[in-house]
């Protein structure tokens, strides 16, 4: 207890200066005048409405990627206390004094400073000199493009961030693997691995590829773990010790340790922490908004204000005489609702095919007092509830009554107006012309638990069969043209027996039908009576419903002027003008540092030949490099080519609009390959002492042109600085890349 | 910490070179199977001496080919009506016989087999094949249906002899065959006028061609050893040249060879000389080969259809002046554009036309209500246009000007003839497409502004070189906004006439939306010289085809609230084909497979995962096992992998793709999959029998457990015959999953032939003549579309 007296308290600090200055380097270049300038900066325009959002605590729907990245913008605007009040609505409009502009561009800001000390550690964990790493943080720290991406609101930088961080811990994490397994450190990586990885995933999907990179490469290890005849429990940890049955069952076990913990740290927990992420984003998003639409009725409910109002109290369960409003559940191309109207369809179509002339029944995307219907039981006549109410149940035969003109839903083999191959739905006219009504659907519950279970608001999905011709009610989405209102198609399908949403629908506003008259129908509203529908739907249930829209949203693809393909990336054929001052010239670009994109990419090619070459030698047993640094040279290649061909090749095969900043992730990855192949070109091609110091003089040299390029592009970086037509025209060094020279 | 690489090279040593492992596998279980076999099968007489063993494999692969064609070929004829598809390959095949030029998504070499056997059979090419359902009549069809079904049939006799080579085990081979035979789905896709039979026969064809010569591989450069390698060639041109999906089996090989290469590469007995000779045969025999066989296909396909026909409009004008019949053929025209010239414009892009006008202005409210100028796809007076200076209106035609040559470069006007009016854009949106700009005929008598004005470029080409007439690609940039002429292809409304849109795109994108070309061209001055001279290479027409082909395939998209098959929906067999037999009609063909089949498919990929992955992490522990399952495991891991491989290669990349997608693209996998079935089942009873080998009974559990796979896929295949056998039957009842049908619609088919449009619905049942009419005005519905 006293042992302090006896002994000194001994603190050791092992402090790496390289890092330390390394990081004040690397804080300085991304946060020098990080408020300026005071305007919406591209991208920013589309990431600070969702800023707003989370501010506001309003729910959202974007397709583009998970909710993580969004989230950590906003914590940055909830540090610096914004209250989401500003129009995001142009790129170059002024912020508001409200906007906390500094610390809303703080956390990228602070991602891509840490992304310099990080390069420098990654490189030197895969075993290579101290100069060659120093020599990538370098690279990293001069590149103009990832500076100006992690100057802003934007999300590239938290992705490479967090990419590099898995790579890194990986990294540690493997090499402390050889001398203390199971240990804390041990432990502490290895989960850092996982993390990282359901990070980066979280802010951008393309952070998968990286997540499957690591995955490779520890299956791989694993994998020669498992062969690892050596692996005994002599000088084990406890685990090993646990277990007294040694021999080979006790390695076994051994193995099986390893093996679930790296199963549980790399798969189990990256998919909690994706949850997790999710999990925040609808606590904190709580609140209806302009999104809503698109989510089912029953994750409407959930949110406060919006549809949860209307739905608040509404029976649970339809019964015959209840009013309701039916919804599709497909939402494509419009969520809509069920709707009929007095107009009726064209006696002969413009195609010269005729109709029923009946009344038409279409899909309509608002809300609208012609979207009631009820549900009648077609042996009564009666079109109120009784008490008890009669619950309809699956199976059950009824007639939908449309609620303002009392004519029945009705189909019958005469062709849609648009899809001939399906049949008419109309709502009935008895023109007493030999076309009986034909008004009878039966109630088919797709997601029923048991046969008799009963229909429900909002929870339940039903489709609704053609008692005569087994037709099934389905929206076509095709917009009629001009007598319909370009309101969209509704037709009965013969065929189809599958799932398929857009012949699914749900309840979504339903009160029992109290009144006779049809007069008083409109009118009447009903208390409250059961339960509240919005506590039954589960996390999971939401989590699945809103990742499945995200995944399955399609965004109309749209033109843009900057947009490029993955062939101008990779020498930088191609930029994008972020933002033009007001009056002045200065202006700020995605532009790389022509030199480090070059270089990067023959280093790639360098080192992809050399690695066959040495594959092909070491085939036939001619080994150039001793067996430890062949092991650096392929694992350096696996993660740095192996991250950037990852990053890189997948967008040859994505159909979406494609910007040069969806190439920086695998750049950097590329630039950590880089000093490594310089490195080994010295070490191991430079035969003599004098070749060595030629091509290290050629190093420098070429590390100098890079800076002064960087420094030559540094205005259209920060865009401090306002420069003379003439300037920019001297800066424009490729044909394809796009200043921007006012005139005058 | 080695890498991926490094696990390789410590697996290759681990594993002994393939032909080796197979005669090791028949050392380990040769002798019994032999015996099992003979006591199993009862059709054969009893003698279980080593004299009979050789003409009892014979025997059996002889039983197993008569099984085979007895199921394929019952009631052939039936139904004597078009099923499915064989709406369109009949009609190709009759294409061919006809020499008609038409366009398909596919390569040609199934239809022009087709096409032969129709010919050789007596098929004269006259049915029109129009719409499914429609009865031959006294046509000729059995030779193309017969054709089909002869290498439907063959691939279960190919199935079996390649799960022989890979397992030397008789028991495995014939599970094989009987999943197969008594397989429905395969017996449906096997007897009608398809591609899928001819593919599946390429395909299987190169897998056992590739296992048979992977076998030769100790005595390389004999007969055999070429024999099999350049069949494994042969097949794969075969493959490749039916479908694209042929690309797969490619693939398959290819892996097979640069492994078997590195392990040849790695042997250091073997000198680097032989090491390339070895090389060489191979990229003589699957690279140079195939490749070879491939254009003969194109050349063959190219020379038989000489005649304009129904796929003209698909291909570029410098191709269409190949076939007789179009209007391009043989035609003369002058050969550079020069100023005066009247001619007309094509789009690049496939399916848009011709740069057209006409004396219609656009509504109000859309841009400025100037002349329409809109893409027109047939031929038409107003899509001509003539070709002026930009600032002079003199008529350069006029005979004592010398003739000026538009260059590369220059900037022109383009008035159009009819209306005289000039080709004119300017900052007012395009009526469809946003941020695109407007495109109109303005001016009056080829006076306009300088909106009017258009710098004409050639694609990859320096300045102030003529321009070609069919072969240039050009640009035309509007010189004031610097936007280029595009055509967005999309269609107008009814003003436009449903023509398609033109706009001026701001986005200098290179593609194929703002290319166009000149095709016709007239020029009093100029001289007409040939079009032959003008007519593309042979590489350049295959480049082509391809390019139209590949853009047909992606053209290929489900439609919104459509009903389209999941990849996933496959080997759960979740819903079969309609093939025949829409409405009523007695007969109904159902492409669907056998329930038991299928399923017993999946659980054994689930239980060869499984299986597999324990002796894997087995032998690289180090686990010593006893001969016999060392055997038996060399046999698991070598050639089911190989199968399974197979059966991954043709599966999962359909999940990326985003075409629509059918039930029978899945039976190449499925065909893999029953093989590594049969192998699989084989060697678990196997390793059940040797690990009883202490109670008396063990013996006989690996010929029971086969026995009794056999008998219940054969009973219940019996079962389900009905599917398949077009016997009138309601289905519904039997359906186990839901039994979804869907019109195969191919949209882009439709458009071309008609023929696909599934039965409609009558127009109208009738057109109710009203007495009364009602007046309809009571509740006007206010609310239109979207604000």
């Amino acid at each position: 207890m006293l042992g302090f007296l006896q002994r000194p308290v001994v603190v050791t600090a092992d402090i790496n200066l390289n890092v330390v200055a390394l990081t004040a380097v690397g804080l300085l270049s991304r946060l020098w005048q990080l408020a300026y300038p005071r305007a919406v900066v591209f991208d920013e325009v589309y990431y600070g409405q969702y800023i707003s959002f989370y501010m506001k605590r309003i729910f959202f729907f974007d397709g583009s990627g998970p909710p993580f990245g969004h989230m950590l913008l906003a914590l940055g605007g909830y540090l610096g206390g914004f209250d989401g009040n500003f129009l995001w609505n142009r790129i170059g409009a002024e912020y508001s004094t409200n906007v906390p502009v500094w610390s809303l561009r703080l956390l990228p800001a602070l991602a891509g400073a840490l992304s310099v000390p990080m390069a420098y550690q990654i490189v030197w964990e895969l075993g290579f000199s101290h100069c060659a790493a120093v020599g990538a943080a370098l690279l990293i720290l001069i590149e103009n493009a990832l500076i100006t991406q992690s100057r802003l609101m934007l999300l590239e930088s938290a992705l490479i961030f967090f990419n590099l961080l898995a790579v890194l811990s990986y990294l540690k994490f493997s090499n402390s693997q050889k001398h203390g397994p199971f240990s804390p450190s041990w432990w502490f990586w290895l989960v850092l691995t996982g993390v990282a990885c359901a990070c980066a995933v979280g802010i951008k999907y393309v952070g998968v590829f990286t997540y499957l990179l690591v995955l490779g490469v520890a299956a791989v290890h694993a994998w020669h773990l498992i062969g690892d005849q050596t692996l005994s429990n002599v000088g084990a940890d406890v685990l090993g010790r646990a277990r007294l049955a040694g021999g080979s069952g006790g390695q076994g076990v051994r193995v099986l340790c390893h093996l679930l913990a790296r199963a549980v740290a790399l798969l189990v927990i990256p998919v909690l922490v994706y949850l997790l992420f999710f999990y925040v984003h609808l606590l904190v998003l709580c609140r209806s908004g302009p999104h809503d639409q698109i989510m089912s009725s029953a994750f409407q409910a959930s949110l406060e204000g919006g549809l949860a109002r209307i739905t608040q109290g509404q029976p649970l369960e339809v019964a015959y005489g209840s009013q309701v409003t039916l919804k599709n559940a497909f939402g494509q191309p419009v969520p809509c609702w069920l709707h009929s109207h007095q107009s009726t369809y064209p006696v002969i179509y413009e195609n010269g095919r005729g109709s029923s002339h009946q009344q038409q029944v279409t899909c309509y995307p608002f809300k609208d007092v012609n979207n009631w219907w009820i549900v009648k039981d077609p042996g009564r006549h009666q079109l109120v509830v009784n008490n008890p109410p009669r619950p309809v149940r699956h199976g059950d035969v009824v007639q939908l009554v449309h609620g303002m003109t009392t004519r029945l839903l009705n189909t019958h083999d005469v062709a849609a107006p648009l899809s001939p191959h399906s049949q008419e739905v109309s709502c009935y006219i008895d023109y007493n012309v030999s076309m009986p009504a034909q008004n009878l659907w039966r109630l088919d519950i797709v997601n029923r638990e048991s046969d008799t279970d009963v229909w429900k608001t909002i929870l339940s999905e039903v489709r609704f069969v053609h008692v005569n011709t087994s037709a099934i009610l389905k929206l076509s989405g095709a917009p009629l043209p001009d007598w319909g209102f370009r309101q969209l198609e509704v037709v009965g399908e013969q065929l189809s027996r599958g799932y398929h949403g857009s012949t699914v629908w749900s309840v979504e506003e339903h009160r029992y039908g109290r009144s006779q008259e049809q007069k008083e129908r409109e009118l009447e509203l009903h208390s409250p009576t059961q339960t509240d529908v919005s506590r039954n739907l589960s996390f999971m249930a939401r989590f699945s419903e809103l990742q499945w829209r995200m995944l399955t949203v399609r965004s109309d693809d749209s033109e843009h002027k900057y947009s490029s393909t993955p062939l101008d990336w990779v020498m930088l054929d191609t930029n994008i003008a972020y933002w033009l001052h007001p009056r002045t010239s200065a202006q700020i670009h995605l532009l790389g540092n022509i030199v480090i994109w070059a270089s990067a990419s023959l280093a790639t090619l360098v080192y992809a030949l050399l690695f066959i070459w040495y594959l092909f030698r070491r085939r036939r047993r001619v080994c150039d490099l001793p067996e430890d640094c062949w092991l650096r040279w392929a694992l350096a290649g696996a993660l740095c080519a192996g991250g950037w061909a990852v990053n890189y090749v997948p967008f040859f095969m994505m159909e979406k609009t494609l910007f040069l900043y969806h190439y920086l992730p695998a750049l950097t990855f590329q630039i950590l390959l880089l000093p490594v192949v310089l490195e080994h070109i010295s070490d191991h091609l430079c035969r003599s002492q004098l070749q060595r110091s030629l091509f290290g003089a050629l190093v420098v040299a070429w590390f100098a042109s890079a800076c002064h390029v960087s420094n030559t592009l540094r205005p259209l970086t920060y865009g401090d600085r306002s420069l003379s037509p003439s300037e920019l025209k001297a800066l424009r060094w490729k044909d394809s890349w796009d200043i921007l020279i006012r005139k005058y | 910490m080695p890498p991926a690489v490094g696990g390789g090279l410590a697996g290759s040593e681990l594993r002994p070179r393939r032909g080796r492992c197979g005669s090791q596998a028949a050392r380990a279980v040769g002798p019994d199977v032999a015996t099992e076999a003979t006591a199993r099968s009862p059709k054969r007489p009893a003698p279980s001496s080593r004299r009979f063993e050789a003409p009892g494999r014979w025997a059996l692969l002889a039983l197993v080919t008569l099984m085979s064609f007895a199921t394929r070929f019952h009631r052939l004829d039936q139904p004597p009506h078009i099923c499915w598809d064989e709406t369109h390959f009949g009609k190709m095949g009759s294409y061919y016989i006809n020499r008609t030029f038409f366009f398909d998504v596919h390569p040609p070499l199934g239809k022009m087999l087709i096409g032969l056997a129709g010919h050789l059979s007596g098929y004269d090419g006259t049915f029109l094949f129009q719409k499914p359902g429609d009865e031959y009549e006294h046509h000729s069809y059995l030779g193309m249906r017969g054709f089909c079904a002869f290498l439907g049939a063959l691939l279960i006799p190919f199935a079996y002899l390649t799960v022989l080579e890979l397992s030397q085990s008789l028991p495995a081979a014939l599970l094989t065959a009987a999943l197969l035979t008594f397989d429905t789905g395969c017996l449906t896709l096997s007897q009608y006028i398809l591609l899928d039979p001819i593919l599946m026969f390429f395909i299987m064809a190169a897998m056992l061609s590739m296992v048979k010569y992977n076998s030769c591989a100790n005595r390389p450069f004999s007969a055999p050893w070429w024999l099999w390698l350049s069949l494994t060639g042969v097949n794969l041109a075969g493959a490749l040249g039916v479908k694209f999906v042929g690309l797969f089996i490619i693939l398959q090989v290819g892996w097979n060879t640069v492994s078997d290469l590195w392990h040849l590469f790695g042997d250091l007995s073997l000198s680097m000389v032989t090491v390339g000779k070895h090389l060489t045969a191979r990229i003589l025999c699957l690279i140079v080969l195939p490749l070879a066989l491939y254009t003969a296909t194109y050349a063959v396909h190219f020379m038989v259809l000489n005649r304009s026909g129904p796929g003209d409009g698909f291909f570029s004008s410098a191709f269409q002046a190949r076939l007789s019949g179009n209007n391009l053929h043989n035609a003369s025209i002058p050969e550079h554009l020069a100023y005066g010239s009247v001619i007309t414009v094509k789009s690049a892009r496939m399916a848009v036309g011709y740069l057209h006008s006409h004396g219609h202005l656009y509504p109000e409210g859309i841009g400025a209500r100037q002349q329409q100028v809109t893409t027109y796809l047939h031929k038409d007076y107003n899509n001509l246009w003539i070709i002026k200076k930009h600032n002079t209106n003199s008529d350069p035609l006029d005979p004592s000007l010398p003739v000026e040559f538009v260059r590369h470069g220059d900037v022109i006007r383009l008035e159009h003839k009819e209306t005289s009016r000039n080709l004119h854009s300017h900052y007012h949106e395009a009526p469809l497409t946003r941020k695109h700009y407007q495109v109109t005929g303005y001016g009056i008598n080829g006076t306009g502004d300088s909106n009017d004005f258009w710098r004409i470029e050639v694609v990859n080409r320096k300045f102030g070189n003529r321009i070609k007439v069919l072969r240039s690609r050009i640009r035309l940039i509007h010189l004031v906004t610097g936007c280029v002429l595009g055509s967005s292809g999309k269609v107008l409304p009814k003003w436009g006439w449903e023509q398609l849109e033109v706009t001026c795109t701001p986005y200098l994108k290179e593609t194929l939306n703002s290319i166009w070309n000149v095709e016709d061209h007239i020029n009093p001055k100029l001289p007409n010289i040939s079009l032959d001279v003008l007519q593309p290479s042979f590489p350049e027409i295959m480049l082509e085809a391809h390019m139209v082909m590949i853009r047909g395939n992606n053209g290929l998209k489900p439609k919104d609230n459509e009903f389209t098959s999941k990849p996933w929906h496959w080997p759960i067999n979740y819903q079969g084909l309609r093939f025949s037999g829409i409405n009523d009609t007695d007969f109904r063909v159902y492409l669907l497979g056998n329930p038991v089949v299928w399923w017993l498919n999946l659980l054994s990929i689930a239980l060869y995962l499984l299986s597999g992955s324990i002796f894997a992490v087995a032998l690289q522990r180090g686990a010593r096992l006893p001969a016999e399952v060392e055997g038996l495991s060399q046999v698991l891991l070598q050639g089911g992998g190989q199968l399974l491989l197979g059966w991954m290669m043709h599966y999962f990349p359909f999940f990326l793709m985003g075409r629509i997608l059918y039930f029978h693209h899945y039976f190449p996998a499925m065909l893999f999959s029953s093989m590594l079935t049969g192998l699989l089942w084989d060697i678990l009873l196997r390793l059940c029998a040797w690990s009883l080998a202490s109670f008396s009974l063990a013996g006989h559990v690996h010929t029971l457990g086969i026995l009794s796979l056999l008998l219940g896929i054969a009973y219940r295949g019996h079962e389900f015959e009905p599917w398949s056998e077009k016997i009138p039957h309601a289905m519904e009842q039997l359906s186990l999953c839901a039994t979804t049908t869907e019109p195969a619609l191919y949209s882009l088919r439709a458009t071309t032939t008609e023929a696909r449009e599934p039965q409609l619905l009558k127009p109208a049942r009738l057109d109710p003549v009203l007495h009364n009419k009602r007046s309809h005005c009571c509740e006007k519905p206010v609310h239109h579309n979207k604000e």
